[in-house]
């Protein structure tokens, strides 16, 4: 499950420095992504999750993922 | 527009400092709900929580108001500040003591003083949160 989330984080981050996903349990629906991407600079970290949340919008809703840890940065 | 999207509306507008978690202050039922707590207890802020487990449709109408998907969410002065990983990481930072006082001035230094309070009528009946 953890490919099916770094496919669409990839889709919508095509020019990220980095893109990871970690299954926190094994359990296959409590993540750990991390983008970092130019884009979010300039950005409140509100609006950085925004971008990843819509990105995952269809294994939020469909409750694949039934928790989500999420760390943005800009640079680095 | 449904009435408890207006009385959450009215929470979140009229609390200092509110965050919709699983769980009570005294007790959550969720990791990042206790998480986002503790972020704020940490800066020595007073809060009041709203518990979303007490009926499904507190979250629907919650995300349809904030269009933020998951829970935690913490809002001060009416606006949204984040979920349990922003609140965390402004707390480490020093930013949510800032982002406090800039919107609520000294008035958000009140360690300890916290309270749940309810957006449904009557006690409702809380569905605890599979394993």
């Amino acid at each position: 499950m953890s490919e099916r989330l770094e496919v669409l984080l990839q889709a919508a981050f095509p020019d990220a420095r980095e893109v990871a996903v970690v299954d926190r349990t094994g359990g296959g629906d409590h993540f750990h992504v991390t983008v970092v991407d130019g884009r979010f600079s300039g950005l409140s970290l509100v609006d950085q999750h925004r971008l990843v949340y819509d990105a995952l919008a269809d294994p939020l809703a469909d409750g694949t993922i039934h928790e989500l840890r999420i760390t943005t940065r800009g640079e680095g | 527009m449904s009435d408890l999207r207006d009385r959450i509306r009215d929470t979140i507008e009229t609390e200092p400092v509110v965050a919709f978690i699983k769980g009570t202050h005294e007790q959550a039922y969720c990791g990042n709900s206790e998480r986002a707590m503790q972020a704020l207890r940490a800066v020595g802020a007073g809060f009041t929580t709203v518990d979303v487990l007490v009926d499904p449709e507190i979250r629907q109408e919650l995300t349809a108001l904030s269009s933020w998907p998951t829970i935690p969410q913490v809002f001060v002065k009416g606006e949204l500040v984040g979920g349990a990983d922003i609140v965390q990481e402004l707390a480490a930072s020093g930013e949510l003591e800032a982002t406090l006082q800039e919107k609520l001035g000294e008035t958000w230094r009140r360690p300890g003083e916290e309270r749940t309070v309810a957006v449904t009528d009557g006690p409702g009946l809380r569905v605890l949160p599979g394993a």
